[in-house]
C-alpha cells in the first residue's frame, strides 16, 4: 500500500484513485474500447512499449477449434493435416479434457488478436494487455522477427498461398497436390533459412568495407606469412566435385530450398508448392526460436498492466483476485517428479527470468553485481528489458540473463544421461559450482539449431544413378528415429525423383545410414 | 485500434480439412466404426461419437532425434535432494522422467476423435442398400419441380427467348445478305452527294439500281422472321416423394423371452435407421401378435407381455388392413420385418405362407423374416440338432429367388449387424462386374 502511495506522488495525475472500468463479468465493445485506453496509456508511458496497430477480433469457441487447426492463421490452404489436428482438438474440448486458449495473436500489421466471446471482462483485460501490447511489442521489436518476418505482408501471402494450391487442385486434382505437400510439410523443419543470405551492398557500405580492408592490409601486412603452402595441387583433385557441389550450391541445409531449385523432375507448379510450405516454415521459424522470451514478454506485460490497473482502482479487487487465479496457473511449473510436468513451462521461465532481471536492475545483490555487472543496480528496468527483448533469442537470453536467483529458485538441475553408463549421473545442481553448467546446458536446450538434427544435402551422384546423399552430422551419439526418418526419406526420394542416401555421420565416421527410393516419383 | 466482431461469421472454416483428413483415414475408420458399434448400445449407435484409429497411418513424419542411444544432457526443475554426482538408476522404460515426449503430444499408439453422427451412420451403413429402391411414389399436389429444358419453337410470349431469337436472326440475315442499314445510308448519302455534284459518269444509275435492289432485299429478308423465334422450354416433372412404412411384427407370446426380443428389437433399430437414411420420411407401425394381433405404440411393443397361442396370420392380415387403410401401396413404400422364435399354431402356418405369397409380398418391397433363439448354444451343437421349425420349414419353401423376401437366424447380440449387412448388401450382377 504504502509503495503505491509512493507512485502516487510520483507521477501525479496517473494514479488518483479512479473508477472502476467495469464491475461485473459482462462486456461490451464500448468497454472493451476503455479499457484498451487504460492499458494503452500505462504500457506507453511506463512500459514505452512500441507496438503495430491492433485488430481485435471477437470470435466464438467454434472458431477458436477453426483457428487452432491452422495454426492460428486466419486463412490457410487446405490439407488433411489439419483436419487431424481439427478433430483432436475438438475431441479434447468437447470431452472436457482441455479448454481453449484465450486469445490467439497473429505477427502481422495490423497485429490481429483473436479474443473468445466466453471471457469475462477481466480475462479480456487480460487478454488485451498480454496479446495486444505484450505480444504485439515483442513481434515489432525482436530481431528474429524483424530479419525473418514481414508482418505487414503476410496474409497477402497466406492468401495468395491458399488461392496457388486451390487453384492447382483444380488443375492437377486433390490427391496429386496432397501428395507433394505431405512431402514437403514432412520436411518442413528442414526448409528455413537459418542465416540470411548475403545482400547486395551499396555503394556507400562498399567504400567502407574498402576503406576498412585496407586500413588492415596496412597495418598486418608482412611478406614473412608468404610460407602459407599452396593448395593449387589439392584443388585440382577436387576440382571436378567441388565445382559440381559448387554450382548446386552444396552443402546446403535448407532441403526445401534445395528441392525447389534443383529437383530434376518437378513441374513449375509443384515448386511453387514448395515453395509456399517452405516460406511458410521461415515465417513461423522466429517463433519457435523465443517461446520463452515471446511468452515471457506477454506475461511480463500484462502482470505489470494488470497491477497498475489495481493500483490506480481501475479494476476491482474481485477482478484482479480473478487475474491472479488465471496468471499463477499460466506461470505454475510442475517439479520433474509431478505427474502434470510435461517439460520446462516457457510462461514460468520467461516470466520469472523477467521480473528477476526487474529486480536486479532496481535492487541488486552482490552476488547478481558478480553476475551482471552491466545492468545490476543501473535502474532502468524497462531499458534492460526492452533491449532484452529486441536483441535476444530463448539460446542467447537464457545464456545472458539466467540469474543464479532463478536457477535457485525453480531449483534447476542438469542430468548427463549416457546410453553406455548404467546410470544416469547429476552433473550440476543449483549451487555456486553448478549455476553456469545450468545455464550453459538450458540455453542449448532452447537452441532450436539444437533441437532440428543437422541435416545438409551433400552432395549428389551425377555421373551415376543420381543419387541424393544427405548427411547428419550427429551430435553426442544421437542418432535419428529410424522409422519416421525412413518416411520421410520416402518423401524426399519422391521428390527427388531418384534414390536418396542419409548418412548419420559423427567424427568423420558413418554410423548409420538409412536409404529412401521414390515409390511415385512425381513428374 | 479497432474491434472486429467476428461472431457472426459463417462457422465451419475447418470443415474441408475435416472431410479430407476423414477421406484420408476412410479405411481406418470403417474399422473402428465396425468394432465401435460393436461395443455400443443399438439405441445409441447412431449417436456419432469417438472412436480410435491407428496413429501410424495419419502419422506426419519428420526427421527428429531418436529417443535412445547417444549422450543427453539436459535441465529439470524442481530438485529435492540431489547433488552433484550423484547417480540414478535409470528409469525402466525409455528416457523416463527427462523425456520431452513425442514433439506434437501426439500418442503414438492410437489417434482418438469425435465422429458426428453422419460421418458415423455413412461409414456405418456403406456398402448398404435397399432393394427395390425405385418404387417411389408420386404425390399428387405441390411436388411438381420445374426445370428449363432447352427450346422450342412455339410458346407463349412470356417464355420467348430474346437472346435466342436475336442470335438465330443475326445469322439468317448474315447468311442471306441482308444489307446493313448503315451501308444503306452510306450509298444514299453518295448518291445525294452525286446528285448534288451534278455527276454525269453514270454512277448515279449504277447506285440508284443498287440501292433499290438492296432495299428489296431488305423488305423481303426481314429482319426477324417466324423461323428464328425461340421459346424457353420449361418441363414441368412431379417430384418423386420417397417415403416409407415400415412394419414391425413381433411374436409376443411368452414362449419370446427378453433375449429374444431384445433382439428382434435390435434388427428394427437397425432398419429403422437405415430406412430413415434412404428415405425422407418413413413411419413405423408395431403389431403385436399372440393368437390375435394389434397395432400398438413402442412401449408397449417391447415391454409388455401378453399370454395366448401363436396365430402368425392374424399379425399379417392385420397388416394387410393397414396398409389398405393408411398407406396404399402405391403411395408408400412398405417394409416389414417380422421377429419370432418360429414356433406357430402349425395348422396356422399354410394360411400364413399362403397370405404372405398372395397378399404381403406382392405390395412390400421387402419382407424380412429374423427367428431369433435363446442364445444359448449348448443344445444347438448338441449331439440332437435341433429341429428346424416348423414355421422356418413353411417359409423356406415360399422363398424364390426373385421374391423380396429373406430369412435368417439371430442367435446372439452380435449377429445382428452382420446379418443385417448380408440381407442389405450391395449385390451387383455378376455381369456388371465383369
Amino acid at each position: 500500500m504504502a509503495r503505491a502511495r509512493k507512485t502516487t506522488s510520483a507521477a501525479p495525475p496517473a494514479a488518483m484513485p479512479r473508477e472502476p472500468l467495469f464491475t461485473g463479468r459482462d462486456w461490451d465493445f464500448d468497454l472493451l474500447d476503455r479499457v484498451y485506453g487504460a492499458i494503452g496509456a500505462i504500457a506507453d508511458s511506463e512500459l514505452k512499449l512500441d507496438i503495430y496497430p491492433n485488430q481485435i477480433e471477437v470470435i466464438t469457441s467454434e472458431q477458436m477449434l477453426d483457428a487452432y487447426a491452422s495454426t492460428g492463421m486466419p486463412l490457410f490452404y487446405k490439407h488433411w493435416s489439419f483436419g487431424k489436428h481439427f478433430v483432436r482438438n475438438e475431441t479434447l474440448y468437447r470431452k472436457g479434457w482441455q479448454g481453449l486458449a484465450y486469445e490467439i495473436v497473429i505477427n502481422s500489421s495490423p497485429c490481429i488478436v483473436y479474443i473468445m466471446e466466453e471471457n469475462s471482462a477481466t480475462m479480456q483485460t487480460l487478454v488485451l494487455a498480454h496479446a495486444a501490447f505484450g505480444h504485439n511489442h515483442f513481434f515489432k521489436n525482436n530481431y528474429c522477427f524483424k530479419q525473418w518476418t514481414d508482418a505487414t505482408s503476410i496474409l497477402d501471402y497466406l492468401a495468395f498461398a491458399k488461392n496457388y494450391v486451390a487453384a492447382c487442385e483444380d488443375r492437377y486434382g486433390q490427391e496429386n497436390v496432397e501428395q507433394i505437400l505431405d512431402a514437403a510439410h514432412a520436411l518442413m523443419s528442414h526448409g528455413v533459412h537459418r542465416y540470411p543470405g548475403k545482400h547486395a551492398l551499396d555503394l556507400k557500405s562498399e567504400q567502407r568495407r574498402l576503406e576498412e580492408r585496407q586500413a588492415f592490409a596496412e597495418q598486418h601486412f608482412s611478406d614473412l606469412w608468404r610460407t602459407l603452402p599452396k593448395t593449387a595441387s589439392r584443388r585440382k583433385r577436387d576440382g571436378e566435385d567441388e565445382r559440381r557441389r559448387q554450382m548446386l550450391g552444396l552443402p546446403e541445409e535448407n532441403i526445401l530450398y534445395f528441392l525447389e531449385k534443383n529437383a530434376p523432375r518437378l513441374a513449375p507448379w509443384q515448386r511453387e508448392l514448395i515453395r509456399i510450405v517452405r516460406q511458410i516454415a521461415q515465417y513461423f521459424y522466429p517463433q519457435r526460436q523465443t517461446k520463452v522470451m515471446n511468452e515471457g514478454c506477454a506475461t511480463f506485460t500484462h502482470y505489470r498492466l494488470m497491477t497498475r490497473l489495481h493500483e490506480a482502482g481501475q479494476i476491482t479487487d474481485g477482478a484482479y483476485l480473478e487475474f491472479l487465479h488465471s496468471h499463477t496457473s499460466v506461470v505454475f511449473q510442475p517439479e520433474y517428479d509431478d505427474p502434470r510436468y510435461s517439460g520446462i513451462n516457457p510462461y514460468a521461465l520467461g516470466f520469472a527470468m523477467m521480473e528477476d532481471i526487474e529486480r536486479i536492475a532496481l535492487a541488486p545483490t552482490p552476488e547478481d553485481r558478480a553476475f551482471f555487472p552491466d545492468f545490476a543496480g543501473c535502474g532502468d528496468a524497462y531499458g534492460v528489458l526492452r533491449d532484452a527483448w529486441a536483441n535476444y533469442r530463448d539460446e542467447s537470453f537464457l545464456l545472458q540473463f539466467l540469474s543464479p536467483a532463478v536457477i535457485r529458485k525453480q531449483k534447476l538441475f542438469r542430468l548427463i544421461d549416457d546410453a553406455e553408463d548404467e546410470e544416469i549421473v547429476v552433473a550440476s545442481i543449483h549451487d555456486e559450482r553448478g549455476y553456469k553448467a545450468v545455464r550453459r546446458s538450458l540455453s542449448r536446450q532452447f537452441d532450436v539449431g539444437r533441437q532440428d538434427p543437422d541435416i545438409q544435402v551433400a552432395d549428389v551422384d551425377l555421373a551415376g544413378d543420381r543419387k541424393l546423399i544427405l548427411h547428419h552430422n550427429v551430435v553426442d551419439g544421437v542418432t535419428l528415429d529410424g522409422k519416421d526418418a525412413a518416411k520421410v526419406l520416402h518423401h524426399l526420394a519422391n521428390l527427388w525423383g531418384y534414390d536418396v542416401k542419409l548418412l548419420e555421420i559423427e567424427d568423420g565416421a558413418t554410423i548409420a545410414a538409412h536409404d529412401g527410393s521414390p515409390s511415385r516419383a512425381f513428374r | 485500434m479497432h474491434i472486429i466482431d467476428r461472431r457472426r461469421d459463417p462457422g465451419g472454416k475447418s470443415l474441408a480439412n475435416r472431410q479430407r483428413f476423414m477421406r484420408r483415414a476412410r479405411a481406418l475408420v470403417k474399422q473402428a466404426v465396425r468394432e465401435a458399434s460393436g461395443a455400443r448400445k443399438i439405441r445409441e449407435i447412431d449417436g456419432g461419437g469417438a472412436v480410435t484409429i491407428p496413429a501410424d497411418d495419419v502419422h506426419e513424419p519428420s526427421f527428429h532425434a531418436g529417443r535412445d542411444g547417444g549422450m543427453r544432457d539436459y535441465v529439470l526443475p524442481g530438485n529435492k535432494k540431489f547433488v552433484a554426482g550423484d547417480r540414478i538408476q535409470r528409469p525402466k522404460q525409455g528416457q523416463g522422467s527427462g523425456s520431452e515426449g513425442s514433439p506434437d503430444g501426439e500418442g503414438e499408439d492410437g489417434f482418438r476423435f469425435v465422429l458426428s453422427r453422419d460421418e458415423f451412420l455413412d461409414l456405418f451403413l456403406e456398402d448398404l442398400e435397399l432393394p427395390n429402391l425405385a418404387k417411389r411414389q408420386v404425390l399428387g399436389d405441390a411436388v411438381e419441380k420445374r426445370h428449363p429444358a432447352g427450346f422450342r419453337t412455339s410458346g407463349s410470349p412470356a417464355s420467348l427467348s430474346v437472346g435466342r431469337t436475336m442470335r438465330r436472326s443475326l445469322s439468317r440475315r448474315i447468311a442471306l445478305k441482308r444489307p446493313n442499314p448503315a451501308e444503306l445510308d452510306k450509298m444514299r448519302r453518295e448518291l445525294g452527294d452525286l446528285e448534288r455534284d451534278g455527276d454525269t459518269s453514270g454512277r448515279i444509275a449504277v447506285l440508284k439500281a443498287e440501292i433499290e435492289r438492296q432495299e428489296r432485299r431488305a423488305r423481303v429478308i426481314p429482319f426477324i422472321d417466324p423461323v428464328d423465334l425461340r421459346y424457353r422450354r420449361i418441363e414441368v416433372t412431379p417430384e418423386p416423394i420417397a417415403r416409407a412404412a415400415m412394419f414391425c411384427l413381433m411374436d409376443v407370446s411368452a414362449s419370446m423371452d427378453e433375449h429374444m426380443k431384445d433382439l428382434a428389437k435390435r434388427f428394427f433399430s437397425l432398419l429403422y435407421l437405415f430406412l430413415t437414411r434412404r428415405y425422407r420420411q418413413v413411419e413405423i407401425v408395431f403389431i403385436r401378435h399372440t393368437h390375435e394381433a394389434k397395432e400398438v405404440d413402442e412401449e408397449t411393443f417391447f415391454h409388455s407381455r401378453e399370454s395366448g397361442g401363436t396365430v402368425i396370420s392374424s399379425a399379417l392380415i392385420e397388416m394387410a388392413k393397414i396398409v389398405k387403410q393408411r398407406f396404399p401401396a402405391d403411395q408408400w413404400n412398405i417394409y416389414a420385418a417380422q421377429a419370432s422364435d418360429g414356433d406357430n399354431l402349425s395348422s396356422d402356418n399354410a394360411r400364413s405362407v399362403a397370405l404372405l405369397r398372395e397378399t404381403i409380398l406382392p405390395m412390400s418391397q421387402y419382407y424380412a423374416y429374423l427367428q431369433v433363439g435363446r442364445g444359448d448354444f449348448d443344445r444347438e451343437d448338441g449331439v440332437f440338432a435341433r429341429q428346424e421349425t416348423t414355421l422356418w420349414r413353411a417359409y423356406q419353401e415360399l422363398v424364390r429367388p426373385n421374391l423380396p423376401m429373406a430369412m435368417r437366424k439371430v442367435n446372439d447380440r452380435r449377429d445382428i449387424y452382420p446379418v443385417f449387412r448380408e440381407l442389405f448388401e450391395r449385390r451387383d450382377e455378376p455381369a456388371e462386374a465383369r
